[in-house]
C-alpha cells in the first residue's frame, strides 16, 4: 500500500498549485458530501492513468456500433489474441460515462460479458473482469445494478486461486456494493459474507487488503446495524480482522489500514461490542497503539494517521462498554504505555494533523474518566505540562484538554497536590479570557475542584487578578451561577 | 509540543500500570451550580465529530488510483508452455501462467475433465455426478447440497436445489455452475443454452490431460483421489500457489 501512494506521485502536466486546488476542492465536496451523509468513495484499478496517457492515446468514448462489434469479435473472433484486443478497446472505452451508458442500453451486452467472464480463456476471463470493474466504478446506481447478473461469478471466483483476478473481483464488488443498495440487497443473500469469510485466510496481501476494501464498503452502508453488521459478527471475520492488526512484523500498513476502518464501522454501530472485546478486541488495539507509537519516532510517518484514526476511535468507543469492566485481566486495557504511546501521537498530529487531535483527547478523556491509574500515569509521566500546550489550538481541543485535567482533579486531594504549584493556575487565568463559552465554563469547572481540593489556590488566584477574570463573564448566562459561585468561595477563602 | 524525555523510555519499557494515588471525594464537588461528572463519551456512526477523518479517509481512497501498469510492468520471462498434457498454451509472464493455470487446470476433475473455479464447487460436482453410492443414498434423503458456502440446506433433486439457489439465494437461473447432470457420456460437449451464442460461456471446459493420481475404489476417499493433490508446485520448493510477483505489494 505504502509504495503504491509512492507510484502515485509521478510527474503530472499539471503544476504544484493546480494539484493543490484540486486537492481542496476534492476536500470540500467529501465535507459537503459528509454532512449530507452520502459520503461515498471507489477505488479504481486501471492500467492506463488518462493524464499520463500522451497525444493519440486518449481513449474515445465508444458508439453503439463500435460497443456491438468489440463484443461480437470478443465472442467469436476466431484468434484469442483478436478477442482479447476488443476486450481491451472495450474497456478502453468504458472509462467514458458514455460508453457506459451505451454498453447498458444495448440487448444482451451484459449476457455476452458475463458470458466471457465465465469462459475457460483465462486472459478473456480477465478482461471481461476488468470491463466490470470500469462499470463498477461509474456514479450511477443504474450501471451498478446493470451489473447484478455478475455478482454471483464474483463471489463463486473468491474461492478460486489467482490472486489477480481474486483481487479485481473484490474492488469491483467493492464498488458495486457502495453504489447501490439493490446490489446489497441482492449481495447477502448470495453469500458475500461466507466468501469473504473463506477469502480473508488468502496468503496474498493484495488480497487483503482488496478484501478489507470490499468489506469496508459494506460496513458503511447505511442497512448495515440492522441487516449486514450482525451476520458479520456472527462468522470468523472479526477474529480474522483482529489477526491483521496485530503488531510485528507480518503486519502490513495497507491491509491494516482497511481492516481498522472496518472495525470502527462495526464499533461506533454499536451492535455487539461486548462480542468483539471478548476477542480481545481491546489488548490487540492497545498494542498496536504502541506500535503505532514507535513508528511514529522512527519517523516513518508515511500516511500512519491513515491507520492511527480508526485505531483511536474503536478504542475509545469500546472503553465506553460496560463490558470492559468485567473481562479477564488480559483484555483489559491497562497498561500505562498507552498513555505515553497516546501522547507521541498527540505530539505527532500537532506537528503533521492538528485535525485529528480531538480524536486523540477524546481516547485520554475515555482512558482517564473512570480510572485513578491512568489519571495518576498523566501525572507521574509528567504530561500535564505538554496537554497545556495544546489548549491554544482550538476551542473544541481546548475544551477536551480542560476536560481530562477534570478528570485528574476531580479524584481528589491527592490528585490535586500533583496539579499544583505549576502551571495550571496560570493557564486557567489564561483560558478565562477565552470568548468561548464551552471554553470558559470548563475552565470554572476546573477551578472549581482545584479550590475544594487543594485551597491554598485561591490565594494565589486572587492576587493574579482571577476576580476581575471572573467578572468578566458575570453577565453570561450559561456562566453566570458558576461564576458567582466561584467568587464566593474567593472572597471567603 | 515538548514531551518530556523519559516519554519514550517509557514506552520502550515493560508494560507496567500505575499504582493509582488515593481517590476521595468531596460530595461538594458535584453540587450545583457545578456540573462536571467524569464519564467516558461515545460517538455514534453519523456524528459530526468524526468528519475530518472521514474526509481524511476518503481521500486516501480516491487517491489511490492506479496499480498494476504504473507500478511494474509484469516481470517477463522467457516463453514458455504450459506443462499439462496436451495443453499447448505458451506465456511470456508467471502472472499469465498462474491465471491459466488456476483457471483451466486448478480444479478438474479427472473423470470428465471439466474445469471448476473452486475447490468446493469440484467438490459437489464429482459427488453429483460420479458417484454411484451418492445416486444410491440420494433416493433416500436429501443430498443435493446447496452451493453457497456457509448454507447447509440439503435437497431431494438438483432441480430442488437450483430452486432454492434462485428464489432464496437470488442466483441466475442459468448459473453456469449448476448444470443438472445429463444422461448421456460424460465427456461430450453441452448443448449451449442458448442458440446463437456460442457456448464460450461452457465453463466447464475439458481439458484433455490425464487423470493426476491413481484410480481409487470407489467408495474410499472418492473426493480426494480425483482431484490434482493440492500440494502440487512448481520447481524451486515453492508453497502451493504462486507468491506474488508484484514487488510493489510486498514492503
Amino acid at each position: 500500500m505504502w509504495s503504491r501512494r509512492q507510484g502515485h506521485l509521478r510527474p503530472t502536466v499539471c503544476g504544484v498549485e493546480e494539484l493543490r486546488r484540486r486537492r481542496r476542492e476534492q476536500e470540500a465536496a467529501l465535507r459537503k458530501a459528509r454532512r449530507e451523509q452520502q459520503l461515498v468513495s471507489k477505488r479504481l484499478l486501471r492500467e492506463d492513468a488518462p493524464e499520463e496517457a500522451g497525444e493519440g492515446c486518449v481513449a474515445a468514448i465508444l458508439g453503439e456500433a463500435e460497443v456491438q462489434q468489440f463484443l461480437r469479435q470478443a465472442q467469436r473472433g476466431t484468434e484469442e489474441k483478436e478477442r482479447e484486443g476488443a476486450l481491451v478497446s472495450l474497456r478502453r472505452g468504458l472509462q467514458h460515462p458514455e460508453t457506459q451508458q451505451t454498453f447498458i442500453q444495448l440487448e444482451g451486452s451484459m449476457r455476452t460479458l458475463v458470458g466471457l467472464l465465465t469462459s475457460n480463456q483465462a486472459l478473456l476471463q480477465l478482461e471481461a473482469a476488468r470491463c466490470l470493474h470500469e462499470l463498477s466504478h461509474s456514479e450511477q446506481s443504474t450501471i451498478a445494478e446493470a451489473c447484478l447478473p455478475a455478482t454471483s461469478y464474483l463471489l463463486t471466483y473468491l474461492s478460486g486461486h489467482s490472486s489477480d483476478f481474486i483481487e479485481l473481483c473484490l474492488y469491483t464488488l467493492g464498488n458495486l456494493i457502495v453504489e447501490s443498495e439493490a446490489v446489497r440487497r441482492q449481495l447477502l443473500p448470495q453469500g458475500i459474507v461466507p466468501a469473504l469469510a473463506a477469502c480473508i485466510q488468502s496468503p496474498h496481501v493484495a488480497v487483503l487488503e482488496a478484501l478489507g476494501y470490499a468489506l469496508s464498503q459494506l460496513l458503511q452502508a447505511k442497512e448495515a446495524p440492522e441487516k449486514i453488521i450482525p451476520s458479520i459478527l456472527a462468522s470468523t471475520l472479526p477474529q480474522h480482522m483482529l489477526q491483521m492488526l496485530q503488531p510485528g512484523p507480518k503486519l502490513n500498513p495497507g491491509v491494516a489500514v482497511e481492516f481498522a476502518w472496518c472495525l470502527h464501522y462495526i464499533i461506533c454501530s454499536q451492535v455487539s461490542n461486548p462480542l468483539l472485546i471478548g476477542h480481545g478486541a481491546l489488548s490487540t488495539l492497545g498494542l498496536l497503539l504502541l506500535d503505532l507509537a514507535g513508528a511514529v519516532q522512527r519517523t516513518e510517518d508515511a500516511g500512519l494517521e491513515l491507520l492511527a484514526c480508526p485505531v483511536l476511535r474503536c478504542l475509545s468507543n469500546l472503553l465506553t462498554e460496560a463490558a470492559v469492566e468485567t473481562v479477564g485481566g488480559q483484555m483489559q486495557l491497562r497498561d500505562e504505555r498507552v498513555v505515553a504511546a497516546l501522547f507521541i501521537l498527540l505530539q505527532f498530529f500537532f506537528q503533521k494533523q492538528p485535525s485529528l487531535l480531538p480524536e486523540g483527547l477524546w481516547l485520554l478523556n475515555n482512558l482517564t474518566a473512570n480510572s485513578p491509574s491512568f489519571c495518576t500515569s498523566l501525572l507521574s509521566l509528567d504530561l500535564i505540562e505538554p496537554l497545556l500546550q495544546l489548549l491554544p489550538v482550538s476551542n473544541v481541543v481546548s475544551v477536551m484538554v480542560l476536560t481530562v485535567l477534570c478528570n485528574v482533579a476531580e479524584k481528589g486531594p491527592a490528585y490535586c497536590q500533583r496539579l499544583w504549584p505549576g502551571p495550571l493556575l496560570p493557564t486557567l487565568l489564561h483560558t478565562l479570557a477565552f470568548s468561548d463559552t464551552e471554553v470558559v465554563g470548563q475552565s470554572l469547572e476546573l477551578l472549581h475542584l482545584l479550590f475544594l481540593y487543594q485551597p491554598e489556590a485561591v490565594q494565589v488566584f486572587l492576587q493574579q487578578s482571577g476576580l476581575q477574570a471572573l467578572e468578566r463573564h458575570q453577565e453570561e448566562a450559561q456562566l453566570q451561577d458558576r461564576v458567582y459561585a466561584l467568587r464566593q468561595t474567593a472572597l471567603q477563602g | 509540543m515538548q514531551l518530556p524525555p523519559a516519554l519514550c523510555a517509557r514506552l520502550a519499557a515493560g508494560p507496567g500500570v500505575a499504582e493509582p494515588l488515593p481517590v476521595e471525594r468531596d460530595p461538594a464537588a458535584g453540587a450545583a451550580p457545578f456540573r462536571f461528572v467524569a464519564r467516558p463519551v461515545r460517538f455514534p456512526r453519523e456524528h459530526e465529530f468524526f468528519e475530518d477523518g472521514d474526509v481524511q479517509r476518503h481521500l486516501y481512497l480516491q487517491d489511490v488510483l492506479m496499480q498494476v501498469a504504473d507500478a511494474p510492468e509484469k516481470p517477463r520471462v522467457p516463453a514458455f508452455a504450459c506443462q499439462v498434457a496436451g495443453c499447448c498454451q505458451v506465456f511470456d509472464a508467471l502472472d499469465d501462467y498462474e491465471h491459466h493455470y488456476h483457471t483451466l487446470h486448478g480444479n478438474v476433475c479427472s473423470f470428465c475433465k471439466r474445469a471448476f473455479p473452486s475447490g468446493h464447487l469440484l467438490d459437489a460436482h464429482i459427488l453429483e455426478w460420479h458417484d454411484s453410492l451418492f445416486q444410491i443414498l440420494s433416493e433416500r434423503q436429501d443430498m443435493y447440497q446447496c452451493l453457497v458456502e456457509g448454507c447447509t440446506e440439503k435437497f431431494k433433486t438438483s432441480r430442488d436445489r437450483k430452486d432454492h439457489l434462485v428464489r432464496i439465494h437470488l442466483y441466475p437461473v442459468d448459473f453456469r455452475f449448476d448444470k443438472p447432470k445429463k444422461n448421456r457420456s460424460p465427456a461430450s460437449a453441452e448443448v449451449p443454452g442458448d442458440s446463437g451464442e456460442r457456448s464460450e460461456g461452457e465453463a466447464m471446459e475439458i481439458c484433455s490431460e490425464p487423470a493426476a493420481a491413481s484410480p481409487a475404489p470407489a467408495g474410499e476417499r472418492r473426493t480426494y483421489s480425483h482431484r490434482i493433490p493440492s500440494t502440487i508446485c512448481f520447481g524451486q520448493g515453492a508453497a502451493r500457489g504462486f507468491k506474488s510477483n508484484k514487488k510493489t505489494k510486498q514492503c
